[in-house]
């Protein structure tokens, strides 16, 4: 039921482009891109249980990455996206080492990273070599053709893209999943003292957890500076930015594969129904739709307060 | 009320009649423009002084012969969805979009619009990149920084010997966002090669989310600046000379190179008297342009208790330029405004600067900035001469004589 | 001129004191993260101006009743939202309070409007000479009233039995529960108290800053800050942490670049968390 659920739905995000329009396209575009970044978040916080609400840190230091060798250097993305992943695993390590020698847990862990997110979004202002909060642009060709090298092309190889890079990333964590790395994974979130004492090497293990999920948000993070060519601090490591990772994994199903692909799949079109109906009652009030918004996300959390998918798997046989 | 009536409906008139041309065509189906804004989220108050402009456009285009379909769009300050608004009002029929006034913003819809073959008009949005990346759709009637920098410098030399003010040290304040950046960055390029007759001491850059401005006012008294130099947002504006009326701070000039802040109805109505003499240099309206005189009553009988600014003009031409290129064209068609917009040359407009035309980047470099002195709570246009509405008046009386 | 921005940071930090006094107390009983907080007390803000506005009241007299009606909308919102949560994983409540903190937020900007809103009172512009120091008469009066209400909390903790209650239920729920404590109504006067006092602050911001919806955020990073440099539970430690932040944002705005007041903050969190994560006062439990 779960494989055929799967291919299903991979059949029909394949087909996506074929049967809409370029504004559809863009909407399943944002779509993939939540769920990419919400399944890497979730090898953290879902798989072992370390709440991060600074990931536009790894967003951020991706795209300025890519984006600066890729100016400067000549180097393009496909080669830059290695370099750029390294540096925010790094970052992401020096944050989990820190918490974990420290003993930052909880709430206090969780605030440790707003602290660096906001950090770094602080200091990319005063960077003026990046543009500061002047922004940092990248050229822009004619997005005709297809460069996936220099990832230069039209909306629709964006979307195959994304949608690429959303399928691996759920492939690699099923396998994640079931591996003894997952496992221990489970066992860290469950109970910590616990694992411990079965020989499980906590520090390594959280720091693999940390440095796996803040790699592969900044190939996001990658992704993103070559779709939208300009980048500014403010946008990419600001907290709303984080706040905006999080809700699909959360909504969707913690810790759940399924999760944050449904979560995106609900929240995105929400947004785009909201602002159709509000426009279709003639609410033409400004915030009527972030209102209307939050209301929903209430309602959701209220009713399913272990998300989407969680409530979906006890009905299915 | 009789009277009113008939002077606008004469200004109408005579402005019509420059657009006579367009009066065969309008039967024709109205252009249809989307108009992209952040009417929610941070940027929620520039975003919705900008819809005032739009809101009174329709009435005003109507009048001169130009039918336009208005739809308005809410980028909520957020990118992704600047982006996916674009893609729908295009979806729903719009063939030309006007916006978005943050620049990030407007970077992720000019792509939408270079893919889509769909013009853009940019009413506000400074990052010079944007006009350097080779789109063939996108129009900037707004400049650039650095524009707005060497004319806002130059009018302060002009200011100085107009009043015969002496000063000899500036304090130089700046919001450290986007636009203020872009600012200090180009006043610390162009200042050396304008020979100001002052120097520029304290540079303070602070943070536009920080909740009060003592230390910046305290640093800037403190270093015996006679002038003060300011790069505002909004409210930070406010509270900056809130600070300076309570720190006892008395520069014989206050003067913003072209910054928002300083103009604006919460900025008269908090601060009253001590909001007065402030000076701003930026692009404004010709108070004696006729379309500025018919967009002013429209404005003044929509909206009573706004303030007829800068956000409201430059979205009220960057509509005009699209119903005019639609004119010329003879076509609603994208692809006839396209053809048409390279070709704009609108003299009849409502900022004051010479003929609205675009450059080979899409840029227009026919704007020229004015010196408005806040007189009474209310902003006037004290230079340059063939603009002004009085002459300006400095140095500044003191804040306890006032 | 460092001493005057001293004094003027220990002023504006005494009001950040009582403003993250409400998000300690709530966290040290319920061990809910108030992600709403900032929000919350925007909307004190802008009932202030309101009161300002159509009644005439000078926030320094409309802080007590609107204090009281944030009592009651607390005790009532903790009763009929938040308190399934309490037990629920701190994510869940996370979502909870982002979602409250978005309705807020556009609330106020569908009924107030982007312009900021400013409040004006006739001495907005005074300030107090004393030899070369200059002392700005509304920060005073401000800060005045923030450190009678944080004392008058403290004593109500202190002295009390509701106080006593809520602090016992704090320390031990299941003790007090034991002993016949009603856990859900303690629960929600706390959170009742906690709403009143980012209430009161609220409005005694409104005296020093207009009040504009996207200021929420601002204020609970803020208040964030604050609670964990004075340590998260702790009341004393709110006051310190205020009063802490505010010196020392107006020092290094001084010594620094203004624009990096806030980096300065953050990075004493950071290091907070990392050498005394239980705060400066807090208890190390």
């Amino acid at each position: 039921m779960k494989r055929t659920a799967l291919f299903v739905l991979i059949g029909l995000f394949l087909l996506a482009p074929l049967a809409s329009g370029p504004y559809l396209l863009s909407l399943l575009t944002t779509l993939l891109t939540f769920a990419y970044l919400g399944q890497a978040w979730n090898i953290m916080m879902g798989f072992a249980g370390q709440l991060s609400l600074g990931h536009a840190l790894y967003v951020g230091l991706g795209a300025y990455v890519s984006a600066a060798l890729s100016l400067f250097w000549g180097i393009p993305p496909i080669l830059g996206v290695f370099p750029a992943m390294a540096a925010a695993a790094l970052v992401g390590s020096a944050i989990g080492f820190l918490s974990f020698r420290f003993a930052v847990k909880g709430v206090h862990f969780t605030l440790l990273t707003i602290a660096f997110a906001e950090i770094a979004r602080l200091t990319f202002q005063h960077l003026s070599a990046l543009g500061g909060t002047g922004g940092l642009f990248l050229p822009v060709e004619a997005r005709t053709g297809v460069d996936l090298i220099h990832l230069r092309g039209d909306p629709r190889m964006f979307y195959y893209v994304i949608l690429a890079m959303a399928a691996a990333l759920f492939l690699a964590c099923r396998a994640l999943m079931a591996s003894p790395l997952g496992y221990r994974w489970q066992a860290l979130r469950e109970d910590p003292a616990a694992a411990e004492s079965l020989g499980v090497n906590l520090l390594r293990v959280k720091l693999a957890a940390i440095a796996l999920s803040a790699a592969l948000t900044a190939a996001g993070g990658v992704f993103t500076a070559f779709f939208y060519n300009a980048l500014f601090p403010d946008q990419w490591f600001g907290l709303g930015y984080s706040i905006e990772i999080i809700l699909a994994p959360i909504i969707g199903g913690l810790g759940t594969l399924f999760g944050p692909i449904l979560g995106a799949i609900l929240l995105t079109p929400l947004g785009e129904a909201i602002t159709a109906v509000t426009d279709g009652l003639g609410w033409q009030s400004a915030g009527i739709k972030p209102f209307c918004y939050g209301v929903c996300l209430l309602l959701i959390v209220k009713f399913l307060p272990d998300g989407i998918w969680p409530a979906i798997r006890k009905r299915l046989p | 009320m009789g009277p009113k009536i008939s002077r606008r409906q004469m200004v109408a008139g005579a402005t019509a009649a420059v657009f006579a041309p367009a009066l065969r065509l309008s039967a024709a189906a109205p252009l249809k423009v989307g108009l992209l804004l952040p009417l929610s989220g941070a940027l929620a108050r520039e975003g919705q002084s900008c819809k005032r402009g739009a809101d009174v456009s329709t009435g005003v285009l109507a009048q001169l012969g130009l039918p336009i379909e208005l739809t308005v769009a809410d980028t909520e300050t957020n990118i992704d969805t600047a982006r996916t608004r674009a893609e729908k009002l295009i979806a729903d029929g719009a063939q030309v979009l006007v916006g978005a006034f943050d620049s990030a913003h407007t970077m992720a819809v000019a792509q939408v619009c270079e893919q889509r073959g769909v013009p853009l008009i940019i009413n506000i949005a400074a990052a010079p990149n944007i006009t350097e990346q080779g789109f063939r759709t996108v129009f900037r009637n707004f400049p650039t920084a650095g524009r707005l920098t060497t004319d806002g410098l130059s009018l302060i030399k002009d200011l100085l010997s107009v009043t015969g003010l002496k000063v000899e040290k500036a304090a130089f304040l700046h919001n450290n966002d986007t636009f203020g950046q872009a600012m200090a960055g180009a006043i610390g390029k162009l200042a050396p090669g304008l020979e100001l007759p002052f120097a520029i001491g304290e540079t303070i850059a602070y943070d536009g989310a920080a909740r009060d401005y003592a230390v910046e006012i305290g640093r800037a008294k403190a270093s015996g600046a006679d002038l003060v130099l300011m790069i505002s947002h909004g409210e930070d504006a406010i509270k900056l000379i809130r600070e300076m009326v309570k720190q006892r701070f008395e520069p014989k000039a206050i003067i913003s190179p072209g910054s928002p802040g300083m103009y604006e109805a919460q900025f008269y109505k908090t601060l009253g008297k001590f909001g007065d003499y402030a000076i701003t240099n930026l692009p404004w309206i010709n108070p004696r342009a006729p379309l500025s005189k018919t967009l002013l009553a429209a404005f003044g009988k929509q909206f009573p208790d706004a303030l007829f600014e800068m956000n409201v003009g430059f979205t009220f031409e960057a509509i005009l330029i699209a119903a005019d290129a639609a004119r010329r064209a003879g076509s609603t068609a994208s692809k006839g405004l396209l053809e048409a917009l390279p070709m704009t040359n609108l003299s009849e407009h409502v900022m004051i600067g010479g003929p609205i035309a675009f450059d080979g980047k899409g840029q227009n470099n026919n704007i020229h900035s004015a010196a408005i002195q806040n007189r009474d709570s209310r902003p006037v246009v004290v230079l340059p001469n063939e603009n002004a509405e009085m002459t300006p008046v400095l140095p500044m009386p003191g804040w306890q004589k006032r | 001129m460092i001493l005057d921005q001293v004094v003027t940071g220990l002023l504006t930090g005494l009001i950040y004191g009582l403003l993250a006094l409400g998000l300690s107390v709530i966290f040290g009983v319920m061990r809910i993260v108030n992600f709403a907080h900032g929000e919350m007390s925007v909307v004190a803000m802008y009932a202030a101006w309101a009161a300002a506005r159509y009644l005439g009241l000078d926030p320094l007299l409309s802080l007590i009743p609107i204090a009281a009606i944030f009592f009651g909308a607390g005790y009532l919102l903790q009763r009929g939202l938040i308190q399934p949560f309490v037990s629920r994983p701190d994510y869940m409540q996370f979502i909870l309070l982002i979602s409250v903190a978005l309705i807020l937020t556009n609330g106020a900007l569908l009924v107030f409007g982007p312009e900021a809103r400013g409040i004006q009172v006739d001495y907005a512009f005074d300030s107090y000479e004393i030899g070369t120091f200059l002392i700005d008469k509304v920060r005073l009066l401000a800060a005045g009233a923030a450190l009678t209400l944080t004392g008058l909390l403290l004593a109500f903790f202190r002295f009390t039995l509701t106080g006593k209650a809520i602090r016992a239920a704090a320390d031990n729920r299941t003790g007090a529960q034991v002993i016949g404590l009603d856990i859900g109504k303690l629960y929600a006067v706390t959170f009742g108290i906690g709403t009143a006092s980012l209430g009161a602050a609220g409005v005694l911001m409104a005296l020093l800053n207009d009040a504009i919806p996207r200021l929420g955020p601002e204020l609970t990073l803020l208040s964030f800050v604050i609670v964990i440099v004075g340590g998260l539970g702790s009341m004393t430690g709110a006051l310190a942490g205020g009063v802490l932040i505010g010196v020392s944002e107006a020092l290094a705005g001084t010594l620094l670049q203004p624009s990096l007041k806030s980096m300065f903050s953050f990075a004493l969190l950071v290091l907070i968390l990392l050498l005394r994560p239980q705060g400066l006062l807090g208890e190390r439990s």
